[in-house]
């Protein structure tokens, strides 16, 4: 079968982009190998883990179960795009660094794209609302104790009042 | 690249989606939230070789309130926006139940309820709540349209009565009766996964305070959804005390054909199903808001 080859055009963290890509092409791969941008990583390729969500037009979604060419036209925030372009950290990713959130990495990309999402809609989540945000996201090394006091650091940081 | 080669073809209509599967039939399927399909696409366990994406069908999204208080509910909804639909979630209140045991968030922000009955997993809970709530499937082909009641449309594992040239369009659920409780209950291995065992339990009572009509279906026990309304039929003019509906419990458990799996045997599935029964049939009729 010739490939079945598609023009892409996509804004990624403020960036756009206009690229190619064989209709197979999963999303995870493109923003991996087709723009560089590795930092959104891939465990299972199945939707199981969550460590490749991105934010499609603001809405986290597994990026390994969307085809690059459903892209087209439609704007993604990857863990690239949360620091400021001076490399000043979000506050969740601030918060995160402060409450030991991380031991490999390897979750952490799908966490703080799954949070960033949640704590733009819920700004004063409790701890049951936090931990089923996470629900969808493995993390095999913290034992998540950590990744929901940065998450619940990180929603009062926000509001502006003292953690 | 994980998935075998397709060609992709984005449809621009409803008449073109269904135009390009009449060409195409069976090697074609529809992308939908892809939050089933790609996943077997990626293992290869489904190699269509023309993908049909109807996600820039925005008619077939969303909730409306036709004549008659029928709910009718475009196949491209994504669970994301029927949580959030106060309206919808207070018509059909057995979906607020429901949607949160359904995978995680990323997951609902995509999938959709048509691929989700198109795809009929028995172990999925929304095919459970269509038997339950005697929905009617919408669908269409490019030469007729036609609804059929949700107990015929799921025939076998993964198998709907959806020919090769037709759509899904939307479900159409009928309004809940007055003074009826609806309550869905499922067991699952963690948060997220398919069920072991769910149950979906509607109670209309009459004036009196007695059962007038009972709907129970279950998920996770057969290779369809099972309506097991027939089984606890016995309710229908009595009191639905612990007693009465105890009494009817067995016979729930005599319908279902649980298969097992690596979490569980036949019999402990077959077993939490009678103890859901029970539990979701007690709290339907506690939301009935009748003090009896
Ligand atoms: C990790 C994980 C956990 C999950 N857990 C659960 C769970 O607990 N409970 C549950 O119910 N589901 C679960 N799912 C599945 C999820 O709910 C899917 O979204 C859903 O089953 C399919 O909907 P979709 O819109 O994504 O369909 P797609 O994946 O796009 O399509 C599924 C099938 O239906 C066909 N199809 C789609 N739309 C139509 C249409 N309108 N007409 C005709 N055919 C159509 C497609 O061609 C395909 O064959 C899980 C998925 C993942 C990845
Ligand atoms: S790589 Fe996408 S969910 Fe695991
Ligand atoms: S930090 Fe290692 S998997 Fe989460």
């Amino acid at each position: 079968m010739t490939p079945d080859r598609h023009e892409i055009a996509v804004t990624v963290n403020g960036m756009a982009y206009r690229s190619t890509a064989d209709a197979r092409l999963l999303l995870s791969d493109f923003l991996r190998h087709e723009l560089r941008l590795a930092g959104t990583h891939v465990g299972c390729e199945h939707g199981v883990c969550g460590a490749c969500t991105v934010l499609l037009d603001g809405i986290a979604v597994r990026s390994c179960l969307m085809l690059a060419v459903q892209a087209d036209g439609h704007e993604l925030t990857t863990i690239e795009g949360l620091a400021t372009d001076d490399g000043a950290l979000s506050p969740l990713q601030t918060a995160m660094h402060d409450h030991h959130g991380l031991q490999c990495g390897y979750c952490t990309p799908g966490i703080l794209m799954t949070v960033t999402a949640f704590l733009e809609e819920n700004k004063s989540p409790s701890e049951d609302d936090v931990r089923e945000a996470l629900s969808g996201n493995l993390c095999r090394c913290t034992g998540y104790q950590n990744i929901v006091d940065a998450v619940l650091a990180a929603a009062a940081a926000m509001r502006g009042v003292a953690p | 690249m994980k998935p075998a080669p397709f060609k992709y073809i984005a449809a621009s209509s409803l008449d073109h989606a269904l135009s390009l599967k009449a060409e195409y039939g069976d090697d074609a399927r529809f992308l939908a939230g892809g939050q089933s399909l790609i996943p077997a696409m990626n293992f290869r366990l489904s190699r269509p070789s023309v993908l049909i994406d109807i996600n820039r069908l925005s008619d077939l999204a969303g909730v409306d309130w036709p004549e008659g208080n029928d709910i009718r509910v475009g196949a491209l909804t994504r669970y994301r926006n029927l949580e959030r639909n106060r309206d919808f979630l207070a018509a059909c209140p057995l979906f607020a139940d429901a949607l949160p045991h359904i995978a995680h968030p990323q997951i609902r922000n995509r999938g959709t309820i048509g691929g989700n009955l198109s795809h009929a997993d028995p172990a999925s809970e929304l095919p459970a709540l269509a038997v339950a709530m005697q929905a009617r499937m919408r669908i269409k082909s490019s030469a007729r349209e036609r609804e059929v009641v949700a107990a015929q449309f799921f025939q076998g594992l993964l198998t709907t009565d959806i020919e090769a040239d037709e759509m899904l369009v939307g479900v159409t659920f009928p309004p809940l009766a007055p003074r009826t409780g609806t309550s869905f209950m499922e067991v699952a291995r963690r948060r997220g996964d398919f069920a072991l065992a769910g149950v979906a339990a509607m109670v209309t009572l009459d004036q009196e305070g007695r059962c007038a009509a009972v709907r129970l279906a279950l998920c996770g026990v057969g290779e369809t959804p099972v309506d097991a309304s027939q089984a606890v039929s016995a309710l229908v003019g009595e009191r639905c005390t612990g007693a009465a509906i105890d009494d009817v419990i067995a016979g729930v458990q005599e319908v279902i054909e649980p298969a097992g799996n690596v979490h569980a045997s036949p019999d402990y599935q077959r077993h939490i199903a009678g103890v859901l029964a029970k539990r979701a049939l007690m709290t339907a009729h506690r939301r009935t808001g009748h003090d009896a």
